[in-house]
């Protein structure tokens, strides 16, 4: 349907031709620009109605107090389900150490929220299939939860601020939420409004930067270089991927353009993971709450573990 | 007067919801002191982790996101 819509308008109204670098990277753009922003807001939309938001003052009642491998395995899924904006990062951080969850559930909490959301997820199975959605989101699982195991190893409270243990953190007596659908629908509408104003542009670059893959870079120097035979090209992907920086949305046209061209399923898989979760912007949020040992170590751990997927999943598929 | 707090930690949004409350308060032509909240530590001791909170009169009122229009007329005029 967005093939068929694509078409008409790039090669139709603007008369492109479809055998043409510029034709195939147009006519890429708008097919991904409709299907993304319609799935985008349909999704977040549904979402908001069934109320399947969790806030996140709710995560850390769910996760204190319970033991490791519970409160790990909350913590992973929380964050794989609830889309938080990285301006939360800090007071979620300091919640949870308020709250006496070990610093390495912290961590893992901290790894699955920008990299995996269920938002991300449906529009993987949409662009993808299900079967890449389903490698992406286990291997980011999986990445969470040791890569938060790793990290305690460390013993990383020695590198917390030295403020953030003393606040205390009050009770959020939050509203009770308006149960009628017209208070649903409200709901619903300004989460689509405040999670689409907070990333299109995101998505928009990444349509953008998959377009021009898409359009101008040969499959054959593609099969040639990215193929997946040689072992250098996931972690320069992993390396390529820690100063850029997009949501987890954005990355999904990229991949798709990459995946299109063969590019080789690890390679792609190292790269989504390492722009989505590795970037700068949120280290520097963390910088507030952690010194740059525990951030350095960060970035390493999960550069390893993105390097890690990748040739594993290179070498299975 | 009514005494607004806006809490957030200076991201976009917190200007946002800022103004939003500006201006619904001037619309209803109801002055309103709106103070913006950007220490850690005081945000977290009401409990919010989702910028930007509005706390009206010492209660808070919502967290996580840029209030709609109707909720900051709301706040303003009762």
């Amino acid at each position: 349907m967005f093939d068929a819509f694509a078409r008409v308008l790039a090669f139709g109204v603007l008369g492109l031709n479809p055998a043409s670098r510029s034709g195939a990277a147009v006519h890429f753009f708008i097919m991904d620009v409709a299907k993304l922003f319609v799935l985008l807001v349909v999704v977040i939309y549904v979402m908001g109605l069934l109320r399947a938001l969790v806030a996140p003052e709710r995560v850390r009642e769910f996760v204190r107090g319970r033991p490791d491998w519970q409160a790990r395995g909350l913590a992973v899924s929380l964050g794989a389900v609830t889309p938080f904006c990285s301006c939360s990062s800090v007071p979620l951080f300091i919640g949870f150490v308020e709250a006496g969850i070990p610093l390495g559930i912290t961590f893992s909490f901290l790894i699955a929220s920008p990299m995996i959301n269920e938002v991300a997820a449906v529009i993987l199975v949409g662009v993808l299939g299900w079967k890449l959605a389903a490698l992406y989101v286990l291997a980011g699982l999986v990445v969470a939860w040791f890569g938060g195991m790793v990290m305690q190893r460390f013993r990383p409270e020695r590198w917390v601020e030295d403020y953030v243990w003393k606040i205390r953190v009050g009770e959020a007596a939050l509203p009770t939420p308006d149960r009628s659908f017209a208070g649903r629908h409200g709901y619903a509408l300004s989460e689509v409004r405040e999670i689409v104003g907070r990333i299109w542009k995101w998505v928009l670059i990444g349509i953008g930067v998959g377009a021009l893959f898409h359009g101008f870079v040969p499959a054959a120097w593609v099969s040639e270089h990215l193929g997946g035979d040689s072992w250098y090209t996931v972690p320069a992907a992993v390396i390529l991927g820690i100063p850029l920086y997009s949501n987890a949305t954005g990355v999904i046209p990229v991949a798709e353009a990459m995946l299109g061209k063969g590019v080789a399923v690890g390679t792609t898989l190292a790269l989504m993971m390492s722009v989505a979760a590795l970037s700068l912007p949120e280290m520097l949020i963390l910088r507030k709450v952690i010194q740059w040992q525990a951030l350095a170590l960060f970035a390493a751990v999960l550069a390893t573990a993105f390097t890690l997927v990748g040739w594993g999943f290179n070498a299975i598929v | 007067m009514k005494h607004i707090k806006v809490l957030g930690s200076g991201c976009r949004n917190c200007e946002i919801t800022a103004n939003v409350i500006g201006q619904a308060a001037q619309e209803a032509g109801i002055e309103v002191e709106i103070e913006k909240v950007t220490d850690i530590a005081e945000i977290m001791a009401y409990g919010v982790m989702s910028t930007p909170g509005v706390v009206v009169d010492g209660k808070l009122v919502h967290a996580g996101g840029i209030p709609a229009p109707d909720q900051a007329r709301a706040w303003v005029r009762d």
